[in-house]
């Protein structure tokens, strides 16, 4: 009876633990199929080729190119903030800082990430657009600059937390020997630790563009709705998540084209953090046994 | 000499800069959250607290929203609890060493970096057409349920994996069978572990707004939701509808919602990083 019991239990513990594999499946399969229907009628050439995005007017484009700028140019803006920003903080965490004052500092810093990114997205467009454009004349009040430098405050601490991490694990005989052999805390840390712990580094650089491309709601807010093959950080885009929010927001019938759309956008947007996640994962795995 | 001056030079240096880096990022949050108070803080009354939403500003309130966060936090918990701690009790305890373990951890660590976006078709297809929920507070709480599962299975694991071997070893010894030991042993140790991972998630999900906004969750509601069923509204897309209206006066409100939003987070995370402490100095 108990034997039974036990059994029991297991099975519905693995069937709790196999609900996470069905849903990957449900998303690949729900992305897939509607994605499918929409290359059905829109050709996968003019998908990736075609530099006008305009599904929602009677002369209709479908090129991803203009929307995928809009994501890969904010990711850009906060990537190149948050990196220096993120890796210096976390150097000095684990270098320089007194111990106290590092435990006292890391939860603060995490609760920048805590933030709802609706409250990012006020802040970048009523506090940063309006401060960037009294020494940027010219800056439109939806850009591409406000939201990804705003961005790239949310992402900070994904960055300092886990490079603090890795430089954390870096065993102590390395750092011993380093300054045994007299060099100051910087070239310990640039010529040891960061070298020593670089696969975890990498691994935060990576998930925090993960993290930048798939945000939502920062841009959808501050870097407008038009979606245009740009590069220029001072005039409105639209990111791919924008757009399926746009679309969300509006009243468009179910199975019609349109409905579509989000579901392509949103697959192009599943590859690329897919992608990105994986290599992170592969990365962290092989790390984990070089010290362990 | 003048080479190990410079170096020394150079290294305090870094040390100002790395400090400024430090308080960069808070700072910023300081001013912005600052900003924020004077725009919305003299907005917040009772009222403001209790009235239906409204065309125009100064009439306007969070009620529905407010109510329509709670109702989803409350469903999205009885969803996301059971199946994550269960689910995190079989890859801890157990889960042999083989490919399906694999397998799932590699899954759960690629969920956990799925675009909250992506979660919202999910929930789009799948509960509110063909489960035909419709944009329902069910739907939403299931899309968020999903959502927060692989932060509640991570933080579950590291709860229970940090339960010291020696109580495994001395239920086993007297007898207990495997899931008494869970039950009786290894959930009451690391229950605070567990509770820290579960409010964290939960602050996380009661900031989501991407994932409703794409299953048809509404920016007007003119009653707040009395079952399941029923459509609604969160405070985050209350707030995104404020932000998106040109008059001033909405603005204003958006400002008064985000300090109740933000206040709701921060005392989340403030009871989390409390229990953490609380638990961790246990086995330490």
């Amino acid at each position: 009876m108990r034997k039974i019991k036990e059994l029991v239990i297991e099975r519905a513990l693995l069937f709790s633990a196999l609900i996470t594999i069905a849903v990957t499946i449900g998303i690949i399969l729900v992305l897939s199929i509607e994605a499918f229907s929409f290359f059905s009628e829109v050709s996968i050439i003019d998908f990736l080729t075609d530099p006008e995005w305009t599904p929602l007017f009677t002369n209709k484009h479908f090129g991803i190119l203009s929307l995928l700028s809009g994501t890969l140019l904010t990711s850009f803006i906060a990537i190149a903030f948050a990196v220096p920003v993120g890796l210096s903080i976390s150097i000095y965490l684990s270098e320089y800082a007194p111990k106290s004052f590092r435990r006292t500092i890391k939860p603060l810093l995490e609760l920048l990430a805590a933030v709802p990114t609706v409250v990012y997205g006020f802040f970048a467009l009523m506090v940063v657009t309006p401060f960037l454009q009294s020494f940027i004349p010219g800056l439109s009040s939806f850009n591409s600059l406000s939201a990804g430098l705003v961005m790239g405050i949310m992402i900070i601490p994904y960055i300092s937390s886990l490079s603090e991490d890795a430089l954390h694990a870096v065993p102590n005989s390395l750092r011993e020997a380093a300054y045994g052999m007299g060099s100051t805390r910087l070239q310990n840390s640039f010529k040891v630790m960061v070298p020593a712990a670089s696969s975890g580094i990498i691994v935060s650089i990576i998930l925090a563009i993960s993290r930048a491309i798939g945000e939502t709601m920062i841009v959808a807010i501050a870097a407008g709705q038009q979606p245009r093959l740009t590069f220029d950080p001072t005039v409105p885009v639209e990111t791919i998540t924008a757009y399926i929010v746009q679309v969300s927001l509006g009243d468009v019938q179910h199975d019609s084209l349109e409905y579509k759309t989000i579901f392509a956008a949103g697959i192009t947007l599943f590859v690329f953090t897919f992608l990105l996640n994986t290599i992170s994962y592969r990365i962290r795995k092989k790390f984990q046994e070089k010290y362990e | 000499m003048n080479n190990i001056r410079k170096n020394r030079l150079k290294d305090q240096a870094f040390k100002i800069w790395g400090i400024f880096c430090t308080l960069l990022g808070l700072v910023l949050l300081a001013i912005f959250i600052g900003n924020i108070f004077v725009d919305g803080v003299m907005r917040i009354d009772w009222e403001f607290v209790t009235n239906l939403p409204s065309r125009h500003a100064e009439e306007s309130g969070i009620y529905t929203a407010l109510m329509g966060s709670i109702w989803v936090l409350l469903l999205t918990t009885l969803i996301a609890l059971p199946v994550g701690i269960a689910a995190a009790i079989y890859l801890e305890e157990y889960s042999k060493k083989n490919k399906l373990a694999t397998i799932l951890e590699v899954n759960i660590s690629n969920l956990a970096g799925v675009p909250s976006i992506i979660y919202g078709l999910l929930g789009l297809e799948v509960f509110v057409r063909i489960m035909e929920m419709g944009a329902s507070v069910l739907a939403g709480s299931f899309t968020l349920a999903l959502l927060i599962l692989p932060i509640v299975i991570v933080s579950t694991r590291e709860a229970i994996k940090a339960v010291p071997k020696s109580i495994r070893d001395a239920s086993f010894a007297m007898g207990a069978s495997k899931w008494q030991t869970v039950y009786h042993q290894l959930l009451p140790a690391s229950f605070g572990g567990i509770l820290t991972g579960i409010i964290l998630a939960l602050s996380r999900a009661v900031g989501e707004t991407a994932p409703l906004i794409v299953i048809g969750a509404l920016a007007y509601v003119p009653f707040a939701p009395s079952s399941p069923m029923d459509e609604f509204s969160v405070l985050p897309i209350q707030i995104f509808n404020w932000i998106t209206r040109p008059q001033h006066g909405f603005v204003e409100n958006a400002a008064a919602a985000i300090i109740i939003l933000l206040l709701i987070t921060f005392v989340m995370n403030g009871i989390a990083v409390y229990f953490r402490n609380k638990w961790q100095k246990k086995f330490k």
